[in-house]
């Protein structure tokens, strides 16, 4: 059986894995830092100790999370070379850039950031102090704007000329004017906030399960609850237009996150669960809603969708002197359309609870203590959105099969033909085997952190 | 101008080596603490002081070699897709090493027990040794000249890789970063007996760097085209690598610290620009010379480094100006005792 797993399965898999684990923690980093901004802001503008505490506190955990980022993100740089050295060199020319603009703008802003800030709460006056963490807030925020630089290139390539057989940069701004970058910065971004701020909601409704530190945990859990309703609005709507800019850039992709295999009539119905053939590209039956495809896809009560077969087809006009014709275009439609599904309705999920947690805390009315069940859901949901962003992340990177490069470059041009499946097999079993204890080591020490209770954990220092 | 290679081709490449010297002389001092907490330490209570004279400073020095990287796809993506798959078990291992150091930091100091504490600090340990042994035995391999076929794919034996010259490189690599991180420790600490014993070990170590040096020079020498290539820039930067670690032994001996400090960095600088000089007008030297991988051939569009030199014109001075005011904030040497 093992016999039968390429070097292309092995690079893929190790694709998946690492960037996906990397994910867990990049947007929880980001949202944490926007959190933590926003509780020291608090500090600065009230002068109360309590939100002093808040920033320190759940600093740690953003720090054990830039930690886990940091690691994480080193082998991103080196996978290119490493496993996918003829998709670095066809695109080096215009993903470098974006990479080295990554690094010399944002990972230096960040890591320098964050290490004033996590060693001068005691040097530095407050105002100052927090300035630092939005600083490395911000670099953050640039550091995703340019590695989905370069993955919108990757999605929708733009600017460039072919010479040579590799892609050659022609106009480095239609690189940022890019409509995938603008359309999937803030779905990343706002998805990193609805993150941190669902992982500060669940751990403090784990204190408040213990019942310790009651006053210190809704407060920092109403916070987080206000940020999370806004970002999970707000996602509502960046989805959407990701969405908008999907059905045009890439129908295929968009085609399969709803199982559409026939072009649909002018009153879609969406499917809430579909019994998908992929073999015989059809779509036997499902529990649907009249009309919604319709209306989500173009915002009115009439329009058809063009269906999976259709557009392979036009694929195939498009690219067969390029491919030939034995290239299949579907993507791997039983992951997409089920991956949105979760992805779409953890996001509804999200919004719903954070309306809940926000009429039971309110001031003076000690309700949440009260309603446990509540407070286990809340519990249980700090790991969904993790969960919706490994979602989001095969829709975006599995919805571009049969490419690299959409319509450029394939993924089994793109692997290095001088690694072994010896080599790939072994880094395989390694990488697994360090994220495991990564993972693991990190749970820990944020459920640690919370059995030592707010005292407990400050006094051992800021960081 | 020289070989057909543009001015910015050339530029590059040089910008190339330059973000490989600042990455040894920064990441370098605080791999050697970490290499120190193994070697010097007495208690955990030194441990932890050694670990936070580096705390607020290793991750934005390691984006140096993230930086380095990056300008290497971003402007030679063809050397860059040679060497990093050719390379791929020695880059993973280095991986591996910058993984468990990169979190031990924060590990930590969320250990609760002594037994936690251990289990991290030997990540530390472990980590800042191996990077830079891996990292420059990889140096020292390929400057030999490796298989590489005509489209640009390595394939390397395991003696391509384990050789005297490449073992010796990573020896030496690894003792120049470590006598470095001492230098960087003794300016930071503020603990007379610690920092004696500190200086008792460099000296040792500048005894074993003196002969590291002198073979590394002379399996250049022989594994190598470099003098015969370039024989007069290779004798003059081969002495200078000598003269700086003597320059910094005297200045430890006579408790010049700033200046110990500079020098010991300045010789991993040295040897970066030993390395860059002898692989000119190349990036990648095969067996085969018709396969080597030339600057004019491996630089990208002109049009990508153009935008490169933009970005970095603006973006490496504000850069380097906030991480040098970082090192202001942390100019304040550390007690021991404060700490405990």
């Amino acid at each position: 059986m093992l016999s039968g797993v390429t070097m292309l399965d092995l690079a893929r898999f190790q694709f998946a894995m690492t960037t996906v684990f990397h994910f867990f923690f990049v947007p929880f980093s980001i949202g944490m830092g926007f959190i933590v901004s926003i509780m020291e802001t608090l500090y600065v503008v009230k002068k109360d100790e309590v939100y002093k505490k808040m920033a320190q506190f759940w600093g740690k955990i953003y720090l054990l999370s830039f930690a886990v980022g940091v690691v994480t993100g080193i082998i991103q740089e080196f996978q290119f070379g490493m496993n996918w050295s003829d998709y670095s060199r066809f695109m080096g020319d215009i993903f470098g850039a974006p990479l080295a603009i990554e690094a010399l703008l944002a990972f230096f802003m960040e890591s320098t950031f964050i290490g004033l800030w996590m060693f001068t709460w005691n040097k530095f006056k407050p105002a100052l102090h927090c300035a630092l963490v939005w600083i490395s807030f911000i670099g953050s925020m640039l550091s995703a704007i340019w590695i989905l630089t370069a993955n919108a290139f990757m999605q929708h390539p733009v600017g460039y000329v072919i010479k040579n057989g590799k892609a050659q940069m022609a106009n480095f701004w239609a690189l940022i004017a890019n409509e995938q970058l603008w359309a999937s910065f803030p779905h990343v971004v706002i998805g990193a906030i609805v993150t941190a701020s669902f992982v500060v909601i669940g751990m403090a409704a784990f204190g408040l399960l213990r019942k310790r530190d009651v006053n210190f945990h809704k407060k920092s859990m109403r916070i987080a609850l206000w940020v999370a309703l806004f970002a999970s609005i707000a996602e509502i709507g960046a989805g959407d237009y990701q969405t908008q800019v999907e059905i045009h850039e890439q129908p295929m992709k968009f085609a399969a996150t709803e199982g559409v295999y026939e072009t649909t009539g002018d009153h879609a119905p969406w499917d809430i669960v579909a019994n998908l053939n992929t073999k015989e590209h059809k779509n036997e039956g499902a529990i649907s809603i009249p009309d919604v495809l319709t209306i989500l896809t173009y915002h009115s009560t009439s329009g058809s969708i063009k269906g999976m077969n259709q557009i392979n087809k036009e694929l195939h006009a498009k690219y067969d002197k390029k491919f030939g014709k034995d290239m299949s275009y579907y993507v791997p439609v039983k992951t997409l359309f089920y991956s949105f599904r979760i992805m779409a309705g953890f996001g509804a999920l999200f919004a719903l609870l954070s309306i809940l947690g926000l009429i039971w805390t309110r001031p003076k009315k000690n309700t949440i203590e009260n309603k446990r069940w509540f407070l286990w859901i809340l519990g249980i949901s700090t790991f969904l959105p993790f969960i919706a962003n490994t979602c989001g992340w095969f829709i975006t990177e599995l919805g571009r099969f049969p490419w690299t490069v959409y319509g450029l470059f394939t993924i089994a041009d793109s692997i290095s033909a001088s690694t072994t499946t010896g080599e790939l097999w072994f880094t395989n079993i390694m990488y697994f085997l360090i994220f495991s204890t990564l993972g693991g080591v990190m749970i820990y020490y944020c459920k640690r952190q919370l059995d030592m209770g707010v005292a407990g954990a400050l006094e051992r220092g800021a960081y | 101008m020289i070989d057909g290679i543009d001015f910015l081709q050339l530029l590059w490449f040089l910008l190339i080596g330059l973000l490989f010297m600042i990455f040894y002389f920064t990441e370098g001092f605080d791999y050697g603490v970490g290499m120190a907490t193994q070697f010097l330490a007495k208690n955990d209570q030194e441990k932890h002081v050694m670990m936070e004279t580096i705390g607020p400073h290793w991750d934005g020095n390691e984006v140096w070699l993230i930086t380095a990287g990056g300008a290497m796809f971003a402007s030679f993506s063809d050397w860059y897709a040679s060497l990093f798959s050719g390379y791929y078990i020695l880059l993973f291992f280095t991986l591996f090493a910058l993984i468990i150091r990169g979190v031990s930091f924060e590990f930590s100091a969320h250990a609760e027990t002594e037994h936690g504490f251990r289990i991290w600090t030997s990540a530390l340990f472990g980590g800042s040794l191996l990077a830079p042994f891996f990292l420059t035995m990889m140096f020292g391999s390929l400057i030999q000249g490796v298989p590489i076929d005509a489209q640009g794919n390595m394939s390397l034996s395991f003696w391509n890789i384990v050789n005297p010259l490449s073992v010796v490189a990573g020896v030496a690599g690894g003792l120049l970063c470590l006598i470095h991180g001492i230098n960087f420790l003794r300016l930071r600490i503020d603990d007379p007996e610690l920092s004696k014993r500190a200086a008792n070990l460099n000296e040792k170590l500048y005894l074993v760097a003196y002969l590291g040096e002198i073979v590394f020079a002379l399996l250049i020498f022989f594994q190598t085209d470099f003098f015969k290539l370039r024989p007069i820039s290779s004798t003059i930067i081969t002495l200078l690598i000598v003269v700086l670690t003597a320059w910094s032994d005297i200045a430890l001996i006579k408790n010049k610290q700033g200046k110990a400090f500079v020098t010991s960095g300045l010789t991993l600088v040295a040897v970066v620009g030993l390395l860059f000089n002898g692989l000119f007008p190349r990036v990648l030297i095969a067996t085969d010379p018709a396969h080597s991988l030339l600057i004019k051939n491996a630089a990208n569009s002109k049009l990508t480094l153009e935008v490169m030199t933009i970005v970095a014109l603006i973006l490496l001075p504000i850069a380097l100006a906030y991480i040098i005011w970082s090192y202001v904030v942390f100019r304040h040497r550390i007690k021991v005792n404060q700490n405990a």
